[in-house]
C-alpha cells in the first residue's frame, strides 16, 4: 500500500534544523494494522500527516499503490485525502455547528463519484456505529465517546482504503477506548482496511499487527 | 432537509449558529449603508430643490454682439452694437438641451420729460420667465416653466415657446409700456396713465415692483414697438438665456457659440457659479462619506472575519483533511462575506430610506421617496466592503498550515 524510501522531513526552528522524519524506509502492506509509538516529538504525527497527503516531505519518496504521492497536483492530493484516506483525530474535530449526520456527509460533498445517496450512506454509517438515534445532535450534545464514533463514521464516508488515526483514544476512558479500538479492529479485520494508528497507549498498541517505534524521526524498532 | 445538504447549507449553518457574533459585523455594514443611502436620498431631493430655487434667480447666460461688453449692456449706450433678432429663432430651433428660456431685448438710453431712462424692448412672456420677481408680484398670470429638467430632453418640443415667433405676443400691446418703480416715482406715472416716448404716446399698463436692480430705472415696451420707435429694424442688443446649470457645466456655452459665431456669449458668473458650486459641494460631501464608510466598514468586517478565522482554525484544518482545497476554503469564507454584504446592503438601504423618509420632512422640509436604483448601489457597495475587508483574513485562512493546526489541542 505504502512504500517509503528515505522519507525525510526537516523543520526550520529559528536557525536550527529539526529532523521530524529522518530517512525512513519501510513498506506498509494493504490490510495492515500499524501502530506507531514513540515519545513526544519523535515524529509520529508528522509521519501520519505525511502519509495523509498533508505534510510535504523535504526529501525521499512516498508511493501509494505505486504512485508517487507528492508528485500529485494540489487537486489530486485533495482528492486523495477525500477518498483514499480517512482521518480520526484525538480531538475528534467535528464541525461544531453541523449535526452528527451532516458531519458524516461533509466529505461526500466533495465526492462526485459516490454511487450511494449521501444521506442514506451517512445514515448507514451512523447506524453501523450505533449512532443513528443521535443523527440530529450537534457535537456539543454528544458524549466524547459518541463524538469519536461520529468522527470514525465521517472518516469512512467515502469508503477509504486507509484509516489514519492520531491518538484516537487519547481523550477516552479505558472502557470507551476499548470500544473505539474494537471498531478500528473490525474495520481492519472485517473490511480489510489499512489502519495506521499513532498512540501512546500500551493497551491500544496491543491491537496492531505491526508495531513501529519512532525516536528522533527514525525507526527505532 | 439533509438530503439537500450542500456547501451553502454549511455556510448558512455557520452563520446561524454564530449569529450573535455576526451582529456586530452586519450592524457595521447596515449602518454604514444606511447613512450613505439616507444622505444620498436627502441630497438628491435637495439638489432638485436647490436647482429650482437657483433657477428662480433668473437668467444666467447673456448673448451680446461681438463688439459689446457687459457694461454696454447695462448702460444701454446709444452707440451700443446690435445683432439680428433672427438669432433668437436660431437658438430656439437648434433644440439645444438645457436652454429653458430666451429673452431678447433692445435697450437704448432716452430722456422722458428731461429725466434719463433706459427704454427696453422685450418679448413679454419670455421676459417674465427670466424675471421671477415680477411673477412673484402677480404681474402676469402666465403659465411659465422654470425647471431645467424638461429641457434636458432634446426631443421635448414643448420647450419651444410659440411666443418666440414674431407677432404672436399679445400680452403687451404695441402701445403699452411697463414702467420701473424708480421711473414711475420720478415721473409720477401710474397704471392706466400715459407717457410720451420719443414723440409717441404709450399707455402705462403696469408699474413694476421694486427690484433693486437697473430694471427700476427702465421703461419696458414690446420689442417690436421699440424697434419701430428707434428705427433699428429687427435688431436686438442682447438675448438673456436661462440655462440649466448642469447643461452649462456640460458645455452649453460652446454649443451656443457654434450656433452664433459672431456673438459674445458669457455667463452671469455669480448665478452660474453658485449653481455649479452648490451641486459640486453636495457631490463632494457624499463622496467623502462614501470613502469613510468604505474604509471603516472594511476594517470592521476585516476584524470580524479575522476573529472568525481564528475561531475556526481547527475546523479549517479538519476541512483540509477531508479534502478541501484552498480554493474551496476561499469560496467558503468569501461566500459568507458576500452574504454578509448583500444582507447588510439590503438592510442598510431599507433603514436609510426609511430614516430619510421619516426625518427628511422634519429636519429639511423635504418629502423623500424611495429611490430603487440605490438598492443596487447599496448591494454593490456593501458587497465590495465585505469582500475587501475579508480578503486578508480569508487569504490567511486558506494558507494556514494544517499540520500545525492538527497538533493544536
Amino acid at each position: 500500500m505504502f512504500t517509503l524510501e528515505n522519507l525525510t522531513k526537516i523543520y526550520q526552528h529559528r536557525s536550527e534544523e529539526v529532523h521530524a522524519l529522518d530517512k525512513i524506509t519501510m513498506e506498509i502492506a494493504q490490510g495492515s494494522f500499524v501502530v506507531v509509538t514513540g515519545g513526544s516529538g519523535s515524529g509520529k504525527t508528522t509521519l501520519l500527516l505525511t502519509l495523509g497527503g498533508i505534510i510535504h516531505p523535504t526529501s525521499g519518496s512516498l508511493r501509494v499503490k505505486g504512485a508517487s504521492l507528492y508528485d500529485y497536483s494540489s487537486n489530486q492530493l485533495a482528492a486523495y485525502r477525500n477518498r483514499t484516506v480517512g482521518f480520526v483525530l484525538q480531538t475528534f474535530n467535528l464541525v461544531p455547528y453541523l449535526t452528527a449526520l451532516e458531519n458524516v456527509m461533509m466529505p461526500m460533498l466533495l465526492n462526485r463519484d459516490l454511487e450511494e445517496e449521501p444521506h442514506n450512506r451517512a445514515m448507514k454509517l451512523l447506524d453501523h456505529l450505533g449512532m443513528s438515534s443521535r443523527q440530529h445532535f450537534l457535537p456539543r450534545e454528544l458524549s466524547i465517546g459518541q463524538q469519536q464514533r461520529v468522527a470514525i463514521a465521517r472518516a469512512l464516508a467515502n469508503d477509504p482504503d486507509v484509516i489514519l488515526a492520531d491518538e484516537p483514544t487519547g481523550n477516552l476512558d479505558p472502557t470507551l477506548s476499548g470500544e473505539i479500538l474494537t471498531v478500528l479492529k473490525n474495520l481492519n479485520q472485517r473490511d480489510g482496511r489499512t489502519i495506521i494508528m499513532v498512540t501512546h497507549s500500551p493497551l491500544a498498541a496491543e491491537y496492531g499487527t505491526m508495531r513501529l517505534s519512532l525516536k528522533d524521526g527514525r525507526i527505532e524498532s | 432537509m439533509n438530503s439537500r445538504f450542500s456547501l451553502a447549507t454549511v455556510i448558512w449553518r455557520e452563520i446561524w449558529q454564530r449569529k450573535s457574533r455576526l451582529i456586530s459585523g452586519l450592524l457595521t455594514i447596515t449602518l454604514g449603508i444606511a447613512v450613505i443611502i439616507g444622505i444620498e436620498s436627502v441630497t438628491s431631493v435637495s439638489k432638485e430643490v436647490v436647482k429650482k430655487k437657483l433657477d428662480l434667480l433668473g437668467a444666467n447666460i447673456l448673448v451680446l454682439p461681438q463688439a459689446a461688453s457687459v457694461d454696454d449692456y447695462y448702460s444701454a449706450d446709444i452707440d451700443a452694437p446690435t445683432f439680428p433678432e433672427e438669432y433668437v429663432e436660431r437658438i430656439a430651433t437648434s433644440m439645444l438641451p438645457g436652454v429653458d428660456n430666451l429673452s431678447p431685448k433692445l435697450s437704448r438710453r432716452i430722456k422722458v420729460s428731461g429725466y434719463p431712462v433706459v427704454l427696453t424692448g422685450i418679448m413679454p412672456s419670455n421676459e417674465l420667465a427670466s424675471k421671477p420677481i415680477w411673477q412673484a408680484s402677480g404681474l402676469m398670470a402666465a403659465d411659465l416653466k422654470l425647471a431645467c429638467a424638461t429641457s434636458s430632453n432634446p426631443s421635448d418640443t414643448t420647450r419651444l415657446d410659440p411666443s418666440l415667433k414674431r407677432g404672436t405676443v399679445d400680452s403687451l400691446a404695441a402701445t403699452d409700456v411697463w414702467v420701473g418703480s424708480m421711473v414711475a416715482e420720478r415721473l409720477k406715472l401710474t397704471t392706466g396713465g400715459t407717457v410720451t416716448l420719443e414723440g409717441k404716446e404709450f399707455k402705462v399698463a403696469h408699474v413694476l415692483p421694486e427690484t433693486g436692480t437697473v430694471d427700476d430705472n427702465r421703461i419696458f415696451a414690446h420689442l417690436h414697438s421699440v424697434q419701430q420707435l428707434l428705427g433699428t429694424g429687427a435688431q436686438t442688443s442682447a438675448i438673456e438665456i436661462m440655462g440649466c446649470c448642469n447643461a452649462i457645466s456640460d458645455g452649453l456655452l460652446g454649443k451656443l457659440r457654434n450656433i452664433l459665431p459672431d456673438t459674445r456669449i458669457t455667463t452671469i458668473n455669480s448665478i452660474v457659479n453658485t449653481q455649479i458650486e452648490t451641486n459640486k459641494l453636495m457631490s463632494k460631501v457624499s463622496l467623502i462619506l462614501l470613502v469613510i464608510i468604505v474604509v471603516v466598514g472594511s476594517i470592521a468586517i476585516g476584524n470580524y472575519m479575522w476573529a472568525n478565522v481564528e475561531e475556526r482554525r481547527k475546523e479549517i484544518g479538519t476541512l483540509i483533511t477531508i479534502g478541501f482545497t484552498r480554493r474551496r476554503i476561499y469560496r467558503l469564507f468569501f461566500t459568507k462575506s458576500l452574504i454578509l454584504g448583500l444582507v447588510g446592503g439590503t438592510l442598510g438601504y431599507l433603514l436609510g430610506t426609511l430614516a430619510a423618509m421619516v426625518l427628511g420632512p422634519q429636519l429639511a422640509g423635504l418629502k423623500i421617496s424611495p429611490i430603487p436604483i440605490y438598492l443596487l448601489w447599496s448591494l454593490i457597495v456593501a458587497s465590495t466592503i465585505a469582500l475587501v475587508g475579508s480578503w486578508y483574513p480569508v487569504y490567511r485562512a486558506a494558507r494556514l498550515d494544517p499540520a500545525l493546526i492538527m497538533q493544536e489541542t
